[in-house]
């Protein structure tokens, strides 16, 4: 059985804006998947509705063997908590808590803050040295790895990528993927979304989205 | 971890969170300010009462009204051998102290005679103590009253002013052995014990007037009534009022062992005394009302334009796990320890204005009431959930998607 599957999804906003139409998507365990597509395609909405952060107007979505569609408000936080680890474009800190503390948030909203885990966490993404400093006195690319530190550290059975590397440069952007690539072959389940193709190619697996209709890529 | 969270965010704004203390601050100061005086302001208003002297005053009965017609002393006078039967009525155990006063004048100063601290028996055999000296606790005395019977004499404040009177000095053959401010008539007169101004005034037993001073019970419906005419009572009436301590039945008692006397209830300024009372204290008590509710006001904003600013962090820790009641603890956690640091400060910028209001309007200061602070923290409280509703509304709807849309 997959571990996500999207059936007939479709996302209507104010009952006019089709952003997303009747969409059937599906991904196994271990897999990664590149979401591409010009922007307004709804690969935002698309993720919103995957991470338990929006709901879908209609359609069947089952994650780890749950249906999305039939639970309530709260219970989706919780299956979000649970189940899903989530990476910003916008890198998405809390500005007046260190690396640490901004992934021990994550810790203590799920079970409780775990110092050593989060250092952990943190080494892994290489910046167990950086893991006392404020977000501002991080660049973009170590606040990103913060960001996937915090999106590891309650063990999701799947990460969501918003575009991860949309604000960074080309050896930052290398840097991210490398982690995305060895948490892959970790067994994780990714799903990122991106414009550029070049992003895309690192994925095992590309589907497409244009004005809400998706399709797999040809290569 | 929460109250890091609770730390970083004050820190980070805390400019909007002194702004908050700032508000709740003056609000709960103003707040115990006046509860400290509606609390105290009674006993205050009390002592100013006393002030105007006895409950009561009884004269001859016809002196006022022939001063009054022929615009001429009528020099009636009340016997002083009667005094003691003051303390015979119904009430007599309500009579707290009298004392007998009589006017005449010494080197063209005027000059009272009275009792300062008489012991006298009574008709019934006890003896009784009583004057100036218990009735008039607000006096100040430069010195020390009078010893009864000697030649002894208080002068007043501003006649001892005029005539460069001091302490020691004679006049003619009186020893001055205190100046008196007391905020009457005795702030321009001598006064000594009554058998020298009888002697001066050649008045051997006689008297002007009498101060009584009685606990009363506080006026109703019957005692006004009777005020204006015991006789209409009905007998049953009669017998309630009659046997009642209020201020007219006592004075009707008076009159009826004292012959040819009348005896006046110092009323009308209690009563309009108590009418500016009452105003008084629903004017602090809206004051009070008012001070919380625009402070309450004023968080509100504070707190609503805070969760505007603060909304993508707080949708973050929606989008990474937080349940609703989660996000609205942190953030009622944070207007809370602003709030409660306003309170405190508040609290004590509070004595400190009701001191000053003290001071300013009653000239003594203002007793610090203990009550007011669990009055004052439960309203505080009050004021901050009310003014945290619309911050919670705001926060409930707040979507994650939307706040951190990419
Ligand atoms: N909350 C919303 N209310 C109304 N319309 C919305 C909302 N969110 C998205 N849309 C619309 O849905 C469509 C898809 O938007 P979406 O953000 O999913 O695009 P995207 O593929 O992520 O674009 P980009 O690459 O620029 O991020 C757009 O037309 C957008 O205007
Ligand atoms: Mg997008």
């Amino acid at each position: 059985m997959s571990l996500l599957e999207l059936k007939g999804v479709s996302m209507v906003y104010n009952g006019k804006v089709r952003a997303l139409d009747n969409i059937d998507f599906k991904i196994d365990k271990g897999d990664w998947v590149a979401i591409m597509g010009p922007s307004g395609s709804g690969k935002t909405t698309l993720m919103n509705i995957i991470g338990c952060m929006d709901k879908a107007t209609s359609g069947e979505i089952t994650l780890d063997g749950i249906s999305l569609m039939d639970v309530t408000d709260a219970e989706l936080t919780q299956i979000r908590r649970e189940k899903i680890g989530m990476v910003f474009q916008q890198f998405h800190l809390i500005p007046y808590l260190t690396a640490a503390e901004n992934v021990m948030v994550a810790q203590y909203y799920h079970s409780l803050p775990d110092k050593d885990e989060a250092m952990k966490a943190l080494d892994r993404v290489g910046l167990a040295d950086r893991a006392e400093h404020l977000p501002s006195q991080l660049s973009g690319g170590e606040q990103q790895r913060v960001c996937i530190a915090r999106a590891l550290i309650n063990y999701p059975v799947l990460i969501l990528a918003d575009e991860p590397t949309g604000n960074l440069d080309e050896a930052n952007q290398n840097l991210v993927m490398k982690i995305f690539h060895e948490l892959h072959d970790e067994g994780h389940t990714i799903i990122t979304v991106t414009h550029s193709t070049d992003v895309g190619r690192e994925a095992q697996r590309r589907v497409i989205i244009e004005h809400g209709h998706m399709r797999e890529s040809e290569d | 971890m929460f109250w890091q969270m609770v730390k970083g965010a004050l820190i980070r704004q805390r400019n909007r969170f002194a702004l908050i203390a700032l508000t709740v601050a003056l609000g709960v100061s103003l707040a115990s300010a006046m509860l400290n005086c509606l609390f105290d302001v009674g006993d205050k208003v009390n002592q100013e009462l006393k002030a105007y002297g006895a409950n009561i005053i009884v004269t001859p009965k016809n002196s006022t009204v022939l001063k009054d017609i022929y615009g001429l002393d009528s020099r009636e006078y009340l016997n002083e051998e009667e005094l003691g039967k003051i303390r015979t009525i119904f009430w007599t155990n309500n009579i707290v102290a009298f004392a007998p006063s009589l006017e005449g004048s010494l080197d063209s100063m005027p000059i009272i005679g009275t009792w300062f601290n008489h012991k006298m028996t009574l008709p019934t055999g006890d003896s009784f103590e009583t004057g100036i000296e218990p009735m008039k606790s607000w006096w100040q005395i430069d010195g020390r009253y009078p010893v009864d019977g000697t030649n002894e004499i208080l002068v007043g404040k501003n006649l001892a002013a005029e005539k460069n009177l001091k302490l020691g000095d004679r006049i003619e053959n009186l020893e001055i052995v205190g100046i008196v401010e007391g905020g009457g008539i005795e702030d321009d007169s001598i006064l000594a014990n009554l058998p020298i101004v009888q002697s001066l005034e050649n008045l051997p037993g006689k008297i002007g007037s009498i101060e009584v001073s009685a606990i009363t019970t506080p006026e109703n419906d019957l005692a006004r009534k009777a005020a204006e005419n015991p006789n209409l009572l009905s007998q049953q009436e009669r017998e309630i009022w009659y046997c009642t301590a209020y201020v007219s039945s006592i004075a009707y008692q008076i009159e009826e062992v004292i012959s040819n006397s009348s005896a006046r209830p110092v009323r009308q300024i209690a009563e309009s005394e108590g009418k500016i009372l009452d105003k008084t204290q629903l004017l602090m008590l809206l004051i009070t009302i008012l001070s919380l509710l625009s402070a309450a006001l004023g968080v509100s904003n504070l707190v609503s334009a805070n969760i505007i600013e603060c909304s993508r962090e707080l949708g973050l820790l929606k989008a990474i796990g937080a349940t609703n009641l989660g996000v609205i603890l942190l953030v009622l956690a944070e207007i809370f320890i602003a709030g409660i640091f306003g309170g405190i400060a508040g609290y004590f910028l509070g004595l400190g204005l009701a001191q000053i209001i003290g001071q300013t309007v009653f000239g003594s200061g203002i007793a610090n009431n203990l009550v007011v602070i669990p009055i004052v923290s439960a309203l505080m409280i009050l004021v901050l959930l009310l003014a945290s509703i619309p911050a919670i509304r705001s926060l409930l709807s707040l979507e994650p998607a939307n706040v951190l849309h990419g």
